[in-house]
């Protein structure tokens, strides 16, 4: 590797990863690596997927910064593990090089201490400004409380950085937009400054439903996390579900059985129109069509109908299990399927000739909110948004994973990366899932067993557990003490509704986590909001946060 | 008491009584006709096919407690959701509902108020209207309403001039203000079957007044003063119980009496082709009431179905709609129709 050839001896260290190229770096010569990488033709990692921290209270170096990157252009991936001191938590920011970073510098300064020199902005971002100590350190105990006091809250006071826009005649406004407002699927709060209705400078507040899903893991099982996957994205939870449980299996060295792995295909295919639904459903809300929401809405409930006949469970489906699924699939999952697959082009259909071409909506959305391809892999965004201006970039295509590579579809792209392009995709998407799923049911269903045959991975039939010593003391040691997973780490990732979805484990040999670190895709999306609202007016900005389809359970875990 | 007294004083009432039920009925037909549009069921359990819904919402906004906020004017937070009913309530007496009829041996006129000034009369009433948004968003101390009560005052002030020209538009063939005087000079057939209504050579006056009538009463696609997902509610964000659904009525009956206006102007009023109008003065008034408010009501629902269909439009967006699409396309309108009646064609 040249590139390394000119750092000092020992400041970067390639070494084996388990599933893609690790550099140690020493934290010196980061920021200069890391524009170099991010510049450099020849490797263009141009894409920062994640910047996570990880505390290891036992080396010398306690804390670690990691960062996953990824290359559009060449599909390749790599990540950088920089050492930090306990006493020094100090490491060159790299905002100025991937936008990216900015959110997730503050997370892990919020999660971990690490103090990031050169961020213009580093404050807590999920937890509360009253919150004391950094709750995924190893030494922080999970069941501590805060009482957190509204006079220790950080006011935000957005100001216009150029100084002529405040003209003494008109007087401007300053306008909180949510923590609950129609507007705000979920709880996000932009304060935005006003000159008229147009919006002059912006700064978005998160965390409102920040539960600390990393740490929650690191108490649980393996098994025990599914459940809280589920509150990722939860209008597409499925999705969440086969992430998490690859990155377990791809630890564990396991594969699925081939039926589990055609049903997570068809199921994720449908959480994935769902997801949809929603997201273009809620945008044309905020765009006054209330109409086509319930036109969503309805595919939406019958597809909600097959997941409670596999699993018994709509919202939240915790249907997957590690090395397969929880469940056997019902018995007309084929015949539902199809149902399903007739009804819902219909409603598509409906709602296209009710927009596509309305003046309206074509002025309410066209260039707004648009940014270049270029500047969205600058901040981070994968999945549709990222497709609606003009990158093709798709796990499932990219990196094939379940039958994705065995079926005939396309990534929709577009070019304008406005609102209505995002739009566009998403419908454009949705009839790509379905052909996937009419292939894979053509292609029938798989003979064998829903999960794996392992004693030591799937939990025994219950008639077993009941009457079998030997399955009994499976189930004992499965439910007492949990999987038991190699030490290791893997970041394994899927293409989730809106876009990639990564989780990233380590493993230290027990039957609990050590850490995971969920990359969710709305987060970077989210990051660039401010951005992309200023010099729009409070509708734009309404309209565009639909569209983006940040999810608050996702962003904020 | 004279006997116009009387007369004047029933046909009031029965307006009155009449416009009254608009609220709740309209209430009904929306939630039922959206739920039908939107493939769902709607309000179906209060009384046969939900019809009493409305009589539990009334009970329902006279239990809800009355907030005013704090920091509020008072005064005018109380006065604003009144103001809204007074458009609503008065305009409608110079709509005519019939001819002339002979009750009692007296020559009585079926119009409340056959003033000559009829039109100027309920433009000036119904201009009045955006006092009481302006005045809600203004006392409520409230971010969001005083954006919306802006937004209501730049929209209905760009609205009304279109709304107007395309009025006089109108009035220039005819040559009175009356509405009376509008009505008969629509009776008649082009080609012994087509009616003589304005709606046909003033088809474009027409367009421009439909549009402009969705606008000043707030409906969608230009109900930007109270913008839902925008501005939370807009101007009457900050009210409830009985306060808010005095805004709700305003509306509704606003769009009724618009209704009535634009059945007058452009669909013939309450004359009908081949309904000659003949027998006892109350099956005349019946007649006449009956044809105006079916006009009516077939504006209501294409309002209706309109909300449902259409997404809003932007601020700017509406404001260069108003501005320089319909304000030209009215002058336009007014001089074709000033050419054509000056030289004889209407």
């Amino acid at each position: 590797m040249p590139l390394l050839e000119k750092y000092p001896p020992d400041s970067v260290v390639p070494v084996a990863g388990l599933d893609q190229p690790t550099w140690i770096v020493h934290r010196d010569s980061l920021k200069e690596l890391a524009a170099e990488l991010q510049a450099d033709s020849a490797s263009g990692f141009d894409l920062l997927l994640d910047l996570c921290g990880a505390d290891f209270p036992g080396r010398p170096d306690r804390f670690e910064a990691i960062y996953h990157l990824y290359s559009v252009e060449r599909k390749e991936r790599l990540r950088l593990k920089v050492p930090v001191p306990e006493d020094d938590p100090v490491l060159p920011s790299l905002a100025g090089i991937w936008k990216a970073a900015n959110w997730f510098e503050r997370e892990a300064f919020d999660m971990f201490g690490l103090r990031f020199e050169g961020h213009k902005n580093l404050r807590r971002i999920l937890t509360h400004e009253a919150f004391e100590g950094h709750p995924l350190r190893k030494d922080y105990d999970a069941a501590r409380r805060w009482i957190l006091t509204e006079d220790k809250v950080y006011r935000p006071q957005p100001r216009p950085d150029d100084g002529e826009s405040d003209d003494d005649m008109f007087e401007q406004m300053t306008i909180n937009i949510g923590p609950s407002h129609p507007a705000m699927h979920g709880t996000f709060r932009v304060v935005a400054h006003l000159d008229g209705e147009v919006i002059t400078a912006s700064e978005v507040e998160i965390g409102y439903l920040h539960r600390c899903f990393e740490k929650m893991a690191e108490t649980h099982t393996w098994q025990q996390v599914i459940p809280y996957t589920d509150r990722l994205n939860y209008c597409s939870s499925f999705i969440n579900n086969v992430g998490y449980c690859r990155a377990v299996e791809s630890l564990l060295g396991v594969e699925a059985p081939p039926k589990a792995v055609w049903a997570r295909t068809i199921l994720s295919e449908f959480s994935r129109i769902m997801d949809h639904c929603v997201c273009n459903g809620s945008t044309l809300v905020d765009a006054g069509a209330l109409t086509n929401f319930w036109y969503f809405f309805q595919p939406r409930e019958e597809i909600y109908g097959l997941l409670e006949a596999c699993s018994g469970a709509r919202l939240t489906v915790s249907y997957c299990r590690i090395g397969g699924l929880a469940e056997d699939l019902p018995p007309d999952f084929e015949a539902h399927c199809r149902r399903l697959l007739e009804m819902i082009p219909g409603f598509m259909d409906d709602i296209e000739r009710l927009v596509n071409k309305n003046r309206i909506w074509l002025d309410r959305s066209v260039g707004v909110a648009a940014i270049s391809g270029e500047e969205a892999v600058n901040w981070g965004w994968t999945g549709p948004c990222l497709r609606a201006s003009g990158v093709a970039n798709d796990v499932r295509r990219d990196h094939p994973y379940d039958l994705y590579d065995t079926v005939d579809w396309n990534v929709p792209v577009l070019p304008g990366g406005d609102v209505y392009d995002r739009y566009r995709v998403r419908m454009l998407e949705i009839r790509e899932s379905l052909k996937i799923i009419r292939q894979l049911l053509d292609r029938g269903m798989p003979e064998g067993p829903h999960i794996i045959d392992d004693p030591h991975i799937a939990l025994p039939p219950k008639e077993d557990a009941y009457n079998q010593m030997e399955a009994m003391i499976y189930h004992f040691k499965l439910i007492m003490d949990g999987i038991q997973v190699p030490a290791g780490e893997v970041y394994s990732m899927v293409e989730g509704a809106n876009g990639e979805l990564g989780f990233y484990a380590i493993s230290d040999g027990s039957g609990k986590p050590y850490r995971l670190k969920v990359r969710p895709p709305c987060f970077p999306i989210m990051s660039t909001f401010s951005d992309l609202i200023r010099g729009g007016t409070v509708s734009d900005a309404v309209v565009s946060l639909g569209g983006l389809n940040v999810i608050a359970g996702e962003l904020e875990r | 008491m004279s006997f116009e007294l009387l007369a004047t004083l029933a046909k009031t009432g029965l307006w009155m009584a009449l416009l009254l039920q608009v609220t709740p009925i309209m209430v009904w037909v929306e939630r039922r006709g959206s739920a039908m549009i939107q493939d769902r069921l709607g309000p179906n359990r209060v009384g046969p096919l939900g019809l009493f819904q409305a009589l539990a919402d009334a009970v329902k906004f006279m239990c809800k407690e009355d907030i005013t906020p704090a920091e509020a004017d008072k005064f005018l937070h109380r006065l604003a959701p009144l103001l809204a009913l007074v458009p609503a309530l008065t305009t409608f007496v110079v709509i005519p509902f019939g001819p002339d009829v002979t009750a009692f041996g007296r020559q009585v006129p079926l119009v409340v108020a056959g003033a000559e000034t009829g039109v100027l009369l309920l433009l000036a009433l119904a201009s009045l209207g955006v006092y009481s948004l302006v005045m809600a968003g203004y006392s409520s101390n409230n971010k969001y309403s005083l954006l919306g009560a802006i937004r209501a005052s730049a929209q209905m002030i760009s609205y009304e001039l279109a709304l107007t020209l395309a009025v006089v538009a109108v009035l220039l063939p005819v040559g009175s203000f009356e509405l009376s005087e509008v009505v008969r000079y629509q009776q008649g057939q082009f080609l012994g079957w087509i009616p003589k209504w304005n709606a046909l050579p003033q088809f474009v006056g027409f367009l421009v007044f439909v549009v402009a009538a969705f606008a000043e009463t707030n409906r969608l696609p230009f109900d930007l003063p109270e913008a839902e997902s925008e501005l939370v509610a807009g101007y009457h964000t900050e009210y409830s119980s009985m306060k808010f659904a005095l805004f709700f009525m305003g509306e509704y009956m606003g769009m009724a009496t618009l209704s009535c206006l634009a059945a007058t102007l452009y669909l013939g009023g309450w004359h009908l082709p081949f309904l000659s109008y003949s027998g006892p003065w109350w099956w005349v008034a019946a007649q006449g009431m009956g044809v105006l408010v079916g006009k009516a009501t077939l504006f209501l629902l294409f309002f209706v179905w309109v909300r449902w269909t259409f997404p809003r439009f932007r601020f700017d967006q509406l404001m260069r709609l108003g501005w320089k699409v319909l304000l030209p396309l009215a002058v336009l309108n007014l001089i074709a129709v000033a050419a054509l009646t000056v030289g004889g064609v209407l």
